[in-house]
């Protein structure tokens, strides 16, 4: 493992390039699968009107790690991704079958009845474009906060802390009332992890965080990740198979629809059990 | 057999041609206004002094002034505002954020987009048998705001919409992902965001609103007035009063209107001199609203 990953408040400003670097995490610690479910998907089938475009997944994914998906496009990656928020609900014609089990409490994330806001402030999501809000740095990381009835001094605190744990307070901590849009793109996104942080969320969608960002602001991002999963599960969609296998310790491989194989991320990429995920990271297709 | 030469000599004298009408085309509006703006400046600008202001209409036309007119217009737009405004950013936001789209609101839109068309002349005639005879509202002030604000409410209603269908989808998304409910998003974002666009158009409604006679001709208003409504702030308990409301008033395109219908020669430059007025008022909001809008495009950008 680089060794600046330990230390995320670290970062000098110019990282020496290191791509790409192929995680060895699996091998370094106690086998992952060691820890409790965090998420159980069941029977989950998915519709966009009258096209299905998730087919019968079952897979669990465990605390405190990072999950990465990955697929060619149209390959259901990111729906599978935006059923953990009930993102589809915002829009008309889409329908979920089957279960997304959140643990501890076991609560039926795509069930009609379960509130979807609750959802959305317990699983925090960072999006592929940097998308701050027009407004402060500090107001970008407060606002979840607020909606959380958190004011004065504590806010303040909880959003220095979120940006810290972004990696983002150095270069922000005299900025506070600059515009987000001042920032530059990885900052942006790095201001998008921190606003997901600020509430302590259980879990992190990220979806293909990085496919905005030069290879400089990709790698602070992934050193990131490797960090926040002390604190959070992640499940992150990425088109960018080294990255998935540089930040996660599962990888589940998904084809039209369907999940065609689930494993240690080590061992799918050079051991996959499937022809298509063989053909898949080859580079045969996709 | 003509030569190439000729042929593009030809194509060439069509642009040319065409370039001619289109800066004439482009000078006519232009050039119309300005020679408004000139005529009525040199017939009016005598009369406009402090005095013009702050007299009521007189039969002398030199001691006349159109104190009454532009109180009543100042009052006629504070109703305006405060009814169109709130009603039309509402339902603006409830279409563009709230409804699903089905038929029902398919036909809204459209009909949206009709009561912006319909003649000013209609929206009197209905004010006058709805407000005037149904609610007994009288010949007054409110019933005057009120008919007005109907009239731009699909002003206010479009605006709004398309400030906020200007505002990115991930914007949306990003709220609702944190567990902001519907309002708060609304309320906390794309409000804020879509105000420059919003607030444009409430301008560019109100001075179209500000010129509007026909409706309140049809509504009863006054041509001829010598008071004021009363203030709404007394010196004593209560210490404000709404009673202006049911004051009957004039407006000022409704005295120029009256000041043109003279035979006096001295009346007319008193009209000239009320055109001026109101011409600078619905310039100067136009030119608010151009400000508004650039300060906030600047400021926020996709």
């Amino acid at each position: 493992m680089n060794s600046h990953l330990n230390q995320p408040n670290a970062l000098s400003p110019v990282e020496p390039l290191t791509l790409p670097r192929v995680s060895s995490t699996v091998s370094a610690e106690a086998p992952p699968s060691a820890n409790p479910p965090k998420a159980e998907v069941r029977a989950l089938n998915f519709f966009y009107g009258p096209k299905q475009v998730l087919k019968n997944i079952n897979v669990t994914f465990f605390q405190h790690r990072v999950t990465a998906l990955i697929g060619p496009s149209g390959c259901g990656k990111t729906t599978l991704l935006r059923c953990f928020n009930r993102m589809h609900d915002l829009y008309p014609g889409n329908r979920y079958e089957g279960q997304i089990m959140l643990h501890p409490d076991g609560v039926n994330i795509i069930h009609p009845q379960t509130d979807p806001v609750e959802m959305r402030m317990r699983i925090g999501m960072v999006f592929q474009k940097p998308n701050p809000y027009p407004k402060s740095i500090f107001e970008n990381v407060a606002f979840g906060l607020r909606l959380r009835g958190v004011r004065g001094s504590e806010l303040q605190g909880r959003v220095e802390q979120a940006l810290r744990n972004a990696a983002l307070w150095d270069e922000t901590a005299d900025r506070q009332r600059d515009l987000a849009f001042s920032l530059s793109g990885g900052q942006q996104q790095r201001l998008c992890i921190a606003r997901a942080l600020a509430t302590d969320p259980e879990m992190i969608l990220f979806d293909e965080p990085t496919s905005a960002l030069d290879p400089v602001a990709t790698a602070k991002i992934e050193d990131l990740i490797a960090e926040l999963k002390h604190r959070v599960t992640i499940l992150i969609v990425t088109h960018n198979m080294q990255q998935a296998a540089r930040v996660s310790d599962f990888t589940g491989f998904m084809f039209l629809g369907d999940l065609v194989e689930f494993d240690q991320t080590q061992r799918l990429f050079t051991n996959p059990s499937q022809k298509l995920t063989n053909d898949y990271i080859t580079g045969r297709f996709g | 057999m003509t030569s190439l030469t000729t042929i593009i000599r030809r194509s060439r004298l069509r642009d040319q041609m065409f370039i001619i009408v289109g800066v004439l085309a482009t000078l006519l509006g232009m050039i119309t206004l300005l020679a408004l703006l000139l005529d009525l400046s040199r017939d009016g600008f005598g009369r406009l002094h402090w005095g013009f202001l702050t007299s009521f209409p007189s039969r002398h036309p030199e001691k006349a002034g159109i104190l009454s007119a532009w109180v009543g217009t100042l009052c006629v737009m504070v109703v305006t505002a405060s009814t169109a405004v709130p009603l039309g950013v509402a339902a603006g936001i409830y279409l563009e954020e709230y409804a699903r789209r089905s038929w029902f609101t398919e036909i809204i839109e459209i009909n949206i987009a009709n009561l912006a068309g319909v003649p000013s002349i209609i929206y009197g005639l209905m004010a006058l048998g709805l407000f005037v005879y149904q609610f007994n509202l009288g010949h007054s002030i409110q019933t005057a705001g009120l008919t007005l604000a109907i009239l731009i409410l699909p002003i206010i209603i479009v605006a709004t919409r398309e400030a906020l269908r200007a505002i990115p989808q991930e914007i949306r998304e990003a709220a609702y992902a944190q567990g902001a409910t519907r309002w708060q998003t609304v309320w906390f974002h794309l409000l804020p965001y879509s105000m420059g666009g919003i607030a444009t158009g409430v301008i560019i409604a109100l001075s179209r609103a500000i010129g509007e006679t026909a409706p309140l001709i049809t509504i009863g208003a006054l041509t001829y007035i010598a008071f004021l409504p009363p203030s709404p702030v007394h010196p004593e308990s209560p210490y404000n009063s709404m009673s202006w409301l049911r004051s009957e008033f004039t407006v000022l395109p409704i005295q120029m209107f009256n000041w043109v219908s003279r035979p006096q020669k001295e009346f007319h430059l008193n009209a000239a001199a009320t055109g001026l007025v109101l011409l600078v008022v619905t310039l100067s909001l136009n030119a608010v609203a151009i400000v508004l809008r650039y300060r906030i495009r600047r400021r926020i950008k996709w």
